[in-house]
């Protein structure tokens, strides 16, 4: 059998590799911009998560020089963690102050939110 | 343990793939930027993989700069479409 660090790596970045599949998968099939933020926004935050710990679990010689290579993974898993859903909001901040409103049936007893929707001329 | 991290670079490939499909097609130029900043993400996290899978651990301080790069140019881009003025 495998060593333990090579199937914590090997479970650990299927989990991620799925996120990241399913994130992009749904990207294409979801109906509206605020639809697919969910998405873009939360899978490949969490997937890079997983990935890049994951990959902690490869490092080899930690003591000649390892630890560095595992640190540069934390850095990086800590600044996306930070930022992509920063981004994300930024994202969708800048699209309402623009006027897009999420999408509702005609004739929704919840009315209207008014403003543009898609594919209108703005 | 090589053979493994190239599905996964082919998974996290495809994954690119079809993000940017999403930038192509969408309708709103706001889907773009998302698309953008998702590929980008995701590019740091294949990067990352590609630096294991080849044994220069180099690659991540590549990776690293990416990410950062990413960021910044997304809010560059927001602001452009907010403002329409960089300054």
């Amino acid at each position: 059998m495998m060593a333990w660090n090579d199937i914590v790596t090997i479970v650990l970045l299927s989990l991620g590799a799925f996120l990241a599949l399913t994130g992009s998968l749904g990207m294409l099939r979801m109906p509206d911009f605020y639809s697919r933020l969910h998405p873009a926004g939360k899978n490949d935050s969490l997937g890079q998560l997983l990935i890049l710990v994951g990959l902690c679990f490869q490092v080899e010689h930690w003591s000649h020089g390892g630890w560095l290579v595992a640190s540069k993974l934390l850095l990086i898993s800590l600044f996306l963690i930070v930022t992509a859903p920063t981004a994300t909001h930024a994202i969708t901040k800048a699209a309402w102050l623009d006027g897009l409103r999420p999408w509702r049936r005609p004739g929704d007893p919840q009315g209207d939110f008014g403003g543009n929707q898609e594919g209108d001329d703005v | 343990m090589e053979s493994f991290f190239v599905l996964i670079m082919v998974v996290l490939l495809i994954s690119i793939l079809m993000t940017l499909v999403r930038a192509l097609l969408g309708p709103t130029s706001f889907d773009r930027i998302l698309s953008v900043n998702a590929v980008g993400t995701t590019i740091v996290v294949a990067v990352a993989v590609l630096g294991f899978l080849k044994g220069r651990p180099d690659f991540l301080d590549l990776a690293l700069v990416y990410a950062m790069v990413n960021f910044v140019a997304t809010i560059a881009i927001l602001r452009f479409v907010e403002r329409r003025d960089l300054g």
